[in-house]
């Protein structure tokens, strides 16, 4: 259960990055492939725990999971598998370069517009 | 026109770290972070710390119980006069595996993580200042016991190995894909047992391992008799003379 490290170290930035700005966190959104090694449900989880007290409690949690893609380094075709069968959809191959699934990171924060920035 | 804020310009809305989208509630920062931006920070920090002292670090990841302990011990053994070598061990409890590695006449740090089910790199950041780099050659990290949560933390760490004990069964890399996918080298350990065992089959492992398109070498490994520790020394020290010209670049520049 590392969601809980993980959603702390997610909410120092985003309270960071709030800070910055100036406002309190409406909305946090992640993008969180199938390849990260998170659980898109734990981190939500702990998300009101983690978030208690900073400028992030309250927000919404908004996790997108993209599907895992790859392209064959042999034949050149792009093709959507399952996370643990990386292998080409046209000719089967396993040399694949990952497109995309392993994606771990925060792709914009949603600030009330009640406060003023400090700038 | 932009449907968001209404405004004309549709350059000002690229996907730039810190651009501000006004929505018709508040406002939207494009951030595009690392979820654990700041572990990566001190990692690569970490990392040029080994670089600057030469170390070649390994983080050796496995199940609970796979033999990376007992595997350390051989190592430690058979390249005594060759690599001097130094372990950071993770466990939640007990100094236990310090003590066998300073057994087997090796620097040992005991990171003891409570609950944590993982290192991360603060934790070996704070371990390495207890170690003399300078008189290391190989730094071996003993992950927590665990084949989900070390494989989300870069340590600072140059290669991960990872242990598949023929115990634990076959299917392991299609079970955890992460972790699999994560390893720099599979080692097979305990295959004196396989025997015994009767239904693990290596090729099986590998195909598995293959199927997350991992092209990493596999070896098979008896710590305990000695079996493939030739192998594993060679792959070890290939990997420390790739270290080392790294290194002296470095201190060139």
């Amino acid at each position: 259960m590392h969601e809980l490290a993980i959603c702390e170290a997610m909410l120092q930035q985003a309270v960071g990055i709030a800070r910055a700005h100036g406002g309190r966190v409406k909305r946090i959104n992640l993008r969180v492939g199938p390849l990260a090694g998170v659980e898109a449900h734990l981190l939500r989880a702990a998300f009101p725990l983690a978030a208690a007290g900073t400028v992030c409690e309250g927000a919404v949690l908004v996790i997108e999971t993209p599907a895992v893609r790859v392209e064959c380094q042999i034949c050149g075709v792009a093709s959507y598998v399952k996370p643990n069968r990386l292998l080409c959809g046209a000719c089967g191959a396993w040399r694949v370069a990952l497109l995309t699934g392993d994606e771990m990171r925060i792709e914009s924060l949603e600030l009330f517009e009640t406060e003023t920035a400090n700038v | 026109m932009c449907k968001v804020c209404g405004c004309v310009s549709e350059s000002g809305h690229v996907k730039v770290a810190g651009a501000i989208l006004h929505t018709e509630t508040g406002r939207q920062i494009e951030v595009v972070q690392a979820l654990l931006g700041e572990n990566d920070r001190q990692a690569e920090h970490n990392r040029a710390h080994f670089n600057a002292a030469g170390v070649l670090v390994v983080n050796l990841m496995s199940s609970p119980g796979a033999g990376k302990t007992s595997l350390l011990e051989a190592t430690i053994q058979a390249v005594h006069g060759r690599l001097r070598i130094a372990v950071i061990e993770g466990d939640l409890e007990t100094e236990n595996d310090a003590r066998r590695i300073r057994g087997a006449g090796a620097q040992a740090v005991q990171i003891t993580t409570g609950s944590a089910c993982h290192l991360d790199a603060g934790m070996v950041h704070a371990a390495l200042h207890t170690l003399a780099l300078r008189d290391i050659d190989v730094l071996f990290i003993e992950n927590v016991g665990n084949l989900v949560c070390p494989a989300s933390f870069d340590l600072g760490q140059h290669r991960n190995v990872v242990l598949l004990s023929v115990t634990e069964g076959d299917d392991k890399p299609e079970k955890y894909p992460v972790m699999f996918r994560a390893a720099n080298l599979l080692l097979v350990s305990k295959t004196d047992l396989t025997e015994a065992v009767g239904d693990f089959q290596t090729l099986r492992a590998l195909r598995h391992f293959r199927h997350l398109a991992n092209p990493a070498p596999m070896l098979e490994i008896s710590a305990r008799k000695g079996d493939g520790m030739a192998a594993w020394i060679e792959w070890l020290m290939a990997e420390r003379a790739r270290c080392r010209p790294a290194k002296v670049a470095r201190a060139g520049e």
